[in-house]
């Protein structure tokens, strides 16, 4: 290997946009659920766990793959542990000190990220036989593809729930009942079980465009 | 009805195979078997070849919701010149007042549900099952007379895609799509399916008898009163008359399963007397069990849904555990939780989400038993001959 290989290669390229389909990690995997119900009733922490989940799984897929040569084979889980860890901490610190609210709202979903399937996932499945870079797309792309899964829940949640969207108002005040006119969000939006419908109803999308994923 | 026939004929083949309408064969196909009893018999297999298909035991379940229907019309009207004060009204306008009141829920819940389900069928290229005759007649039954149309129009779409044709249609469903309708109404719009402005038509405020219930025996209307159904609430759950006379035709044509309705009556009584016995606590729990049997929606969930053929319990013995299930659980619930007064919509769900598995556990029961029985013989066999 003394060619070196490009960075958009087709491999490459391959490996970021794979599970925006097929290897899903949502919708064809069923990962991270858990926290896909729990942090998006609405858009705007939806946006920033994605991007969270996307940062500390791309770079705990780079680190690990750097040091899978010399991880003891007995041992690693732990280590993954540790360098996820820190990446969730360093995340954490920083959304305290810039999106103080969206912190709060996502409470301890945060530290949960170190949980998250997905990130385990990747670095057992993945970078502990790849090199950093190919890891690092891999990463990169399954925790752009979950926020993407996120960040689509999350619109019909906010918009049917609460009529917003990023907290401006979509569906007009007149409109409600309150106000003389017919509508009513739907407070079921609100509650976890619809969030649960939703990943259910994106699923029965995702494999009726995509053939490939329905068993015979 | 000749005439029709002849019609039919003569149009069905531009439906067949290579027809210039194939393609909605399955519309066809229902609109025939739904005027006509259709020729086709099931050839092969051991079959118990009967006259009544699917479509007719339906009918006879709508049938049996004719009383509660015809009752729940009349109810509206009552109800509502009740609270306006105005005695002047006839039974005939009294009903006509709910008729045009109660009427076009139906029409609503008949249409989005129908229009899905065609057109599920025509998409998989299916016949059209009609099991939404009868959910269609009981989602107007079970919600409020001031419920908007638009919130039943989603309310059915939503049982009705989510509840039913995502698990394949009739027959695979795992909880009664009309409750599931109720129940999404219930927590997506809370306001409009509890309360007591609800119930009564035209603004008037008037609380059923369960959201009475927890301050105690005093606030409850008479014992009359509610079994006639002369109270607020659902359309068609108030009448007891008029669910008996449903129940006696469901018992008798075999539709219903006798063995869930009472052994849910049975339940329910069972853990009122034993919150009666208890006692203290709550007022609720010393109200006498045969109210419960009076209030809300237990006795028409019982006879009309709890019994549902495809997601009750398939056993025999099944049966009788997830009837007395459903009627203690409806109790229980009613009693301790007040943010849940109805727990008759709650429970019958709950008790459809654990059908398959009674029936699980009795059929295992059954092999056991079976197989010991078979052990046993064996032994004694082999004992004899060494004498």
């Amino acid at each position: 290997m003394s060619q070196k290989e490009p960075l958009f290669s087709e491999k490459n390229i391959k490996l970021f946009t794979d599970p925006f389909n097929h290897s899903n990690p949502v919708t064809v995997l069923v990962l991270g659920i858990c926290s896909a119900l729990a942090v998006t009733v609405k858009l705007q922490p939806a946006i920033v766990m994605g991007l969270s989940v996307t940062i500390v799984t791309g770079f705990a897929s780079c680190i690990i793959s750097m040091l899978r040569n010399t991880i003891p084979n007995r041992i690693r889980i732990i280590v993954q542990l540790v360098v996820v860890a820190s990446l969730v901490i360093l995340v954490d610190q920083i959304l305290k000190a810039y999106v103080y609210d969206v912190s709060k709202q996502l409470s301890v979903f945060v530290g949960l990220i170190i949980t998250n399937c997905i990130i385990m996932g990747r670095i057992e499945a993945f970078a502990l036989g790849n090199k950093p870079l190919p890891s690092l797309i891999d990463g990169l792309g399954n925790g752009a593809a979950y926020g993407m899964i996120l960040v689509i829940v999350a619109f019909f949640r906010e918009l049917l729930g609460s009529g917003t969207l990023l907290g401006f108002r979509i569906v007009p005040e007149s409109f409600y009942v309150k106000a003389g006119g017919f509508y009513e969000n739907n407070g079921m939006m609100v509650l976890p079980p619809a969030a649960l419908i939703l990943l259910g109803i994106i699923i029965w999308v995702h494999r009726s465009i995509n053939k490939k994923l329905v068993e015979k | 009805m000749k005439i029709l026939r002849r019609f039919l004929d003569k149009i069905k083949p531009s439906f067949e195979k290579g027809g210039k309408l194939s393609k909605f064969h399955s519309t066809f196909e229902g609109f025939e078997s739904f005027l006509f009893v259709p020729k086709t018999v099931t050839a092969s297999g051991c079959h118990i070849r009967d006259s009544v298909d699917l479509k007719r035991t339906m009918s006879v379940v709508v049938l049996a919701l004719v009383p509660c229907m015809l009752f729940g019309m009349w109810n509206v009207g009552y109800q509502h010149f009740l609270s306006a004060g105005d005695t002047s009204q006839t039974l005939f306008s009294t009903f006509l007042f709910g008729f045009l009141k109660v009427l076009p829920i139906i029409v609503v819940s008949y249409a989005v549900g129908l229009g899905i389900e065609f057109a599920f069928a025509q998409v998989r290229g299916h016949e059209i099952n009609e099991g939404f005759l009868v959910t269609g007649m009981i989602i107007p039954l079970i919600m409020p007379v001031e419920i908007p149309l638009w919130m039943v129009a989603l309310a059915t779409a939503f049982a009705v895609i989510i509840g039913k044709e995502i698990f394949g249609g009739t027959g695979m469903n795992i909880w009664n799509p009309a409750l599931l309708a109720r129940a999404f109404v219930f927590f997506s719009y809370p306001t409009h399916i509890s309360g007591d402005k609800v119930w009564i038509a035209d603004g008037y405020s008037g609380a059923t008898p369960l959201s009475n219930a927890p301050a105690g025996l005093s606030d409850l209307p008479a014992v009359s009163d509610m079994f006639f159904g002369l109270i607020p609430g659902s359309i068609g759950e108030t009448s007891k008359v008029a669910i008996l006379l449903g129940a006696a035709l469901l018992i008798f044509t075999g539709t219903g399963s006798w063995k869930i309705m009472f052994s849910g009556i049975a339940g329910a009584l069972a853990v009122g007397y034993l919150f009666n016995a208890v006692g203290g606590g709550n007022s609720y729990m010393s109200i006498p069990p045969y109210y419960h049997l009076l209030m809300g929606g237990l006795a028409f969930g019982l006879v009309f849904m709890a019994t549902d053929p495809v997601s009750s319990a398939q056993t025999e013995t099944g049966k009788w555990i997830y009837g007395f299930l459903t009627g203690a659980l409806v109790v229980v619930i009613r009693v301790f939780n007040p943010a849940y007064p109805e727990g008759a919509m709650l429970v019958i769900l709950l008790m459809n989400t654990f059908a398959p598995l009674i029936d699980h556990y009795v059929v295992a029961a059954n092999i056991r038993r079976r197989r010991n029985r078979v052990a046993y013989r064996a032994k004694q066999n082999k004992e004899i001959p060494s004498n």
